[in-house]
């Protein structure tokens, strides 16, 4: 067992974990942060990216003993103060998502994206969230969502 | 009594955001793998590497002796106690099932298939142990091309003595629905034009986002289950059905579930064990399954082979159509999965006036993952047969494919209109859906383009395709599934339940899994009452919340789930009625109902919906004989299935040196009668859409020679991205559905159904002028350009 401590969604833990744990086992299993989840084991379908210092991670490609000392931020830890990040309003407000499963990743995903490219255009949106897989929406409307929220075309 | 509530606006039409979104936005989703009960067990699955083998010793020493391991457990511990895996829809009296143990003892028949169970504390603990148990196997020959299978040269299962499991056969001689096609087949080859063509619908696998995973709580007088399902209520009956155990002692939970189409419409054997292992432990105990298991044991859809023969008229007026299928099930015959190229039967007509139509299919048993349901099921493989043997119509007629199948469509006025295959389509119009699409698309343009290209001999050729689709959905009048031997019925059921503060519960049998239930039916019932849309909340996925219902598939909620919320809510307002010409002092007569309240005509004397639930609860003020309280059931039977139809365009670019092929534009036009919520409509059809693109042109489930799924991760078995995928035009035109008073018509599968054959088509187009008329699925850059290339060759 290895002490990791870090911060997540703001608040400070602590804990002994295995070193072969992963970040997002981590996550769901010792912090009950289940807003985060697993849908692949070959680190293609991007449903668990998380923020690691300020830039997104797939979290079953990080072990927890790596994101010692680290701020992490999930999906439960985006709105803040009780207000919506814009691209969680976007999501909505486009309907980019359906049964909602790859949408944590995805919004994690589309908030990196807009961190590094506020204005992009939607070949850049395609190619930023190529390492992160829906199965419902056929892309288009999380697209628009990044678009929107990028107050951009609609 | 006089207070004035102002009636809400017409919900039904709105693109109304959704009310599961913020949970889903926020990460507060209730998925079964969440759930984490005190003492709870986990379980990890030994599987067989094996396509074909027999069982000789299961070794469980080492494993039962891992820290933490509670239990390591066999077929051969269970026995009959763990019941069977089912198969609802037998298609034929003689039809050969095998037995479909969840964890046989004995002989493993696909690779995949579970042999041992590991319970532990933990489910890395678990996983760890179950590397431990050591299965000794004796390796036995593998049936795994779906043509030599149907040879019977190597047996599946040896003891059914064949792998030819049923066959199915609609004739419309026979029916008395049309002619007989091998006259029209012998004419046409005397004086007309005969296409003959076979077709592969490769294996696919319906990759929902969310792992399957199952929880089993057996402490109370009630065993409930979550399960990460479409069919709460079929899956309870199914445990009680092959498990003794009462259906009252049974709660099945469906939360959220994250996707399905179709590949969580099973009852599975991975169900079973986890039911079977907390029973004998007494302790609750989770399954869920990792991506690479879900790809391998999860039922796969399609894979088809499709002998087909149409006949037609020197002018390219059809004369006849001859199908003649096989169809590979796997090792097993699954929930429904016999029935599902059955479903293609009355489709691959499709839009068309046939007068003579054979339709043949023969399901053979593989060593391979079982298939089911996959989005469409049978309708898409029907509709890319059609719409491709269209197109070779119209080069062989030499006219335009639109114009070939405008000339042989059921026209507008002809509706209703009885087909060869014995269905009434109740409407329709192709010639709107197809205008607007055209316009949308900018065909002339486009062609114009193409004959350009064409003429220049541009490197890149472009190629149009069309999909001019209909299908059955709205799953189904209950008397026709009788007639098909389906083991259950096609009915929906809803209650309309008032609290007493006037707020609306709605409970329907329907069980979402990304459709925007919520939304859309607190749109109906908001109407349909005259309540605030915020006011009515809409429960589901519970067997104890909802008792009676036959959940999500088929395109089946809105139409058949929303009409039974419809019948429900005019009940409530038909109880509610007496009790406000009581409180009102009117006669019953003098009432009138509209934006929620019951007003005495004439005049501003009224009472609200709401009011009348709390007079029921309160019970003070009531009038003789009335039995208190609002709440209703209803349940719907539809007496047909709906048509949606449309027209799809898609452009593709074929890069002639390569084979690499490039989506430039992809537009549709679908009718799917009268619309609730455009939003969700739309986003149906984009996924839909996606999926049908992805046969076309990515996915595939190989299978090696030693019977290994070689797709078997994400990795290989290639889901389109963002990155591979294009924005779409997308619109409708209306043609009210008649077997529903919404007048609404299914639209989850429509896009799937459609865009298969559009892409293979237009890559086809493109290729047309080098000899070339078909691809295999998925048109990969390879076998683009081997085509490419072997016509060169054939052409040198």
């Amino acid at each position: 067992m290895t002490k990791i401590e870090l911060t997540v969604d703001g608040a400070k833990v602590a804990d002994d974990v295995e070193p072969r744990m992963l970040l997002v086992q981590y996550l769901r299993e010792k912090l009950g942060k289940t807003g985060t989840v697993i849908g692949c084991d070959t680190s293609n379908c991007g449903a668990c990216t998380v923020h690691l210092n300020g830039r997104s991670v797939k979290s079953c490609n990080v072990l927890a003993v790596q994101a010692d000392g680290a701020e992490v931020v999930t999906i439960e830890g985006l709105a803040e103060g009780g207000q919506l990040h814009q691209v969680q309003e976007s999501f909505r407000e486009c309907h980019g998502l359906q049964c909602g499963f790859c949408t944590p990743g995805m919004i994690m995903q589309s908030v990196d994206l807009l961190a590094e490219n506020p204005h992009p255009t939607e070949q850049e949106v395609r190619e930023g969230l190529e390492g992160n897989l829906c199965r419902c929406t056929g892309y288009h409307n999380i697209v628009k969502s990044v678009l929107h929220a990028a107050g951009g075309a609609q | 009594m006089t207070a004035t509530q102002d009636a809400p606006a017409a919900e039904i039409g709105q693109a109304r955001r959704r009310k599961e979104d913020q949970r889903l936005i926020t990460g507060r989703t209730r998925w079964t793998d969440n759930l984490n009960l005190p003492g709870m067990l986990h379980l990890a699955m030994v599987r067989s590497p094996f396509a074909h083998a027999t069982i000789t010793s299961i070794d469980t020493a080492a494993a039962k002796e891992a820290t933490n391991v509670v239990a390591v457990l066999t077929g051969a511990d269970f026995g009959e106690e763990m019941g069977v895996c089912i198969n609802a829809w037998p298609i034929s009296p003689d039809q050969k099932t095998p037995g479909h143990p969840p964890m046989p003892s004995d002989r493993v028949t696909f690779a995949g298939e579970i042999v041992a169970v590991v319970v532990a504390r933990s489910a890395a603990e678990a996983r760890d142990a179950a590397e431990l148990v050591d299965v000794e196997y004796d390796d036995l020959p593998a049936a795994l091309d779906l043509k030599e299978a149907a040879e019977d040269t190597v047996l599946a299962h040896p003891d059914l003595g064949t792998n030819k499991s049923a066959v199915w056969v609609f004739d419309s001689g026979e029916a008395g629905t049309g002619g007989d096609v091998e006259e029209a087949i012998a004419q046409a080859r005397e004086d007309g034009i005969v296409i003959e063509r076979e077709y592969r619908q490769q294996r696919l696998i319906p990759a929902f986002m969310e792992p399957r995973s199952v929880v089993v709580d057996p402490t109370g007088e009630q065993l409930t289950m979550w399960s990460a399902t479409q069919i709460p209520h079929i899956l309870r009956f199914a445990l009680a059905a092959t498990t003794g155990v009462p259906e009252s002692k049974i709660r099945v939970i469906a939360p959220d579930v994250g996707g399905g189409f179709g590949g969580k419409l099973q009852t599975t054997p991975e169900e079973w064990i986890v039911w079977a292992v907390a029973r004998r432990l007494g302790k609750p105990a989770k399954y869920t399954e990792t991506r690479s298991e879900s790809l391998v044991s999860g039922h796969h859809g399609r894979d088809q082979w499709q002998r087909l023969t149409l006949s037609a008229t020197k002018d390219g007026t059809v004369t006849g159509l001859k199908v003649d299928l096989l169809a590979d099930l796997g090792a097993y015959i699954s929930l429904v999965g016999g029935g599902v190229p059955v479903l293609g039967a009355f489709m691959f007509n499709s839009i068309y006036k046939f007068p003579a139509y054979h339709w043949r299919v023969q399901t053979v048993l593989t060593n391979k993952t079982w298939t089911d349901a996959y989005r469409g099921a049978g309708r898409p493989e029907a509709t890319y047969a059609i719409e491709r043997l269209m197109d070779e119509l119209a080069a062989e007629v030499g006219v335009d494919p639109l114009e070939i199948r405008e000339k042989n469509w059921i026209k507008h006025e002809e509706f209703p209109f009885t087909t060869v295959a014995g269905l009434t389509y109740d409407s329709g119009n192709y010639e709107a859906a197809t205008a607007r699409a055209k316009e949308m698309f900018g065909y002339d343009a486009l062609r114009a383009e193409q004959a350009e290209r064409r003429a220049n001999g541009d490197k890149v050729q472009l190629g149009l395709g069309i999909s001019t689709f209909t299908e059955m959905c709205g799953l189904a009048p209950s008397r026709v599934l009788g007639s098909l031997d389906y083991g259950a019925g096609g009915w929906e059921s809803a209650t309309v339940r008032m609290t007493p503060l006037g707020k609306v519960e709605v409970i329907t049998g329907a069980s979402a899994h990304g459709q925007g239930h919520e939304t859309a039916f607190s749109q109906i019932v908001a109407d349909r009452l005259g309540v605030p849309f915020e006011d009515v909340e809409v429960l589901h996925g519970d067997t104890q919340v909802s008792p009676r219902g036959l959940d999500t598939y088929g395109s089946r909620s809105l139409v058949v789930g929303g009409e039974a919320l419809v019948r429900a809510a005019d009940k409530v307002i038909e109880k509610a009625k007496p009790l406000a010409a009581h409180l009102l002092e009117a006669s019953a007569d003098d009432l009138e109902f509209g934006g929620g309240r019951f007003t005495v005509k004439g005049t501003d004397q009224g009472i609200g919906i709401g009011e009348l639930a709390t007079a029921t609860f309160t019970g003070h003020n009531y009038p003789e004989g009335m039995e208190l309280g609002l709440d209703s059931d209803a349940t719907f039977d539809p007496e047909n299935f709906n048509y949606p139809h449309g027209t799809h365009l898609c452009a593709m670019e074929v890069d002639t040196e390569t084979g690499a092929v490039t989506m430039r534009s992809y537009v549709c036009c679908d009718d799917i009668g009268n619309i609730i919520n455009p939003m969700i409509v739309e986003g149906q059809v984009h996924g839909g859409l996606v999926q049908g693109i992805a046969q076309a042109l990515w996915e595939d489930a190989v299978y090696d020679d030693s019977g290994t799924l070689v797709s078997g991760s994400f990795v290989d078995y290639l889901l389109p991205t963002a990155a591979d995928t294009i924005s779409f035009q997308v619109d409708h035109t209306t043609s009210p559905c008649t077997s529903n008073t919404l007048g609404t018509k299914g639209v989850g599968e429509a896009g799937t159904i459609a865009s298969t054959p559009a892409v293979i088509n237009a890559i086809v187009d493109a290729l047309r002028p080098m000899g070339i008329n078909d691809i295999t699925m998925p048109a990969t850059p390879e076998r683009v350009w081997k085509a490419i290339n072997s016509s060169k060759g054939a052409a040198q």
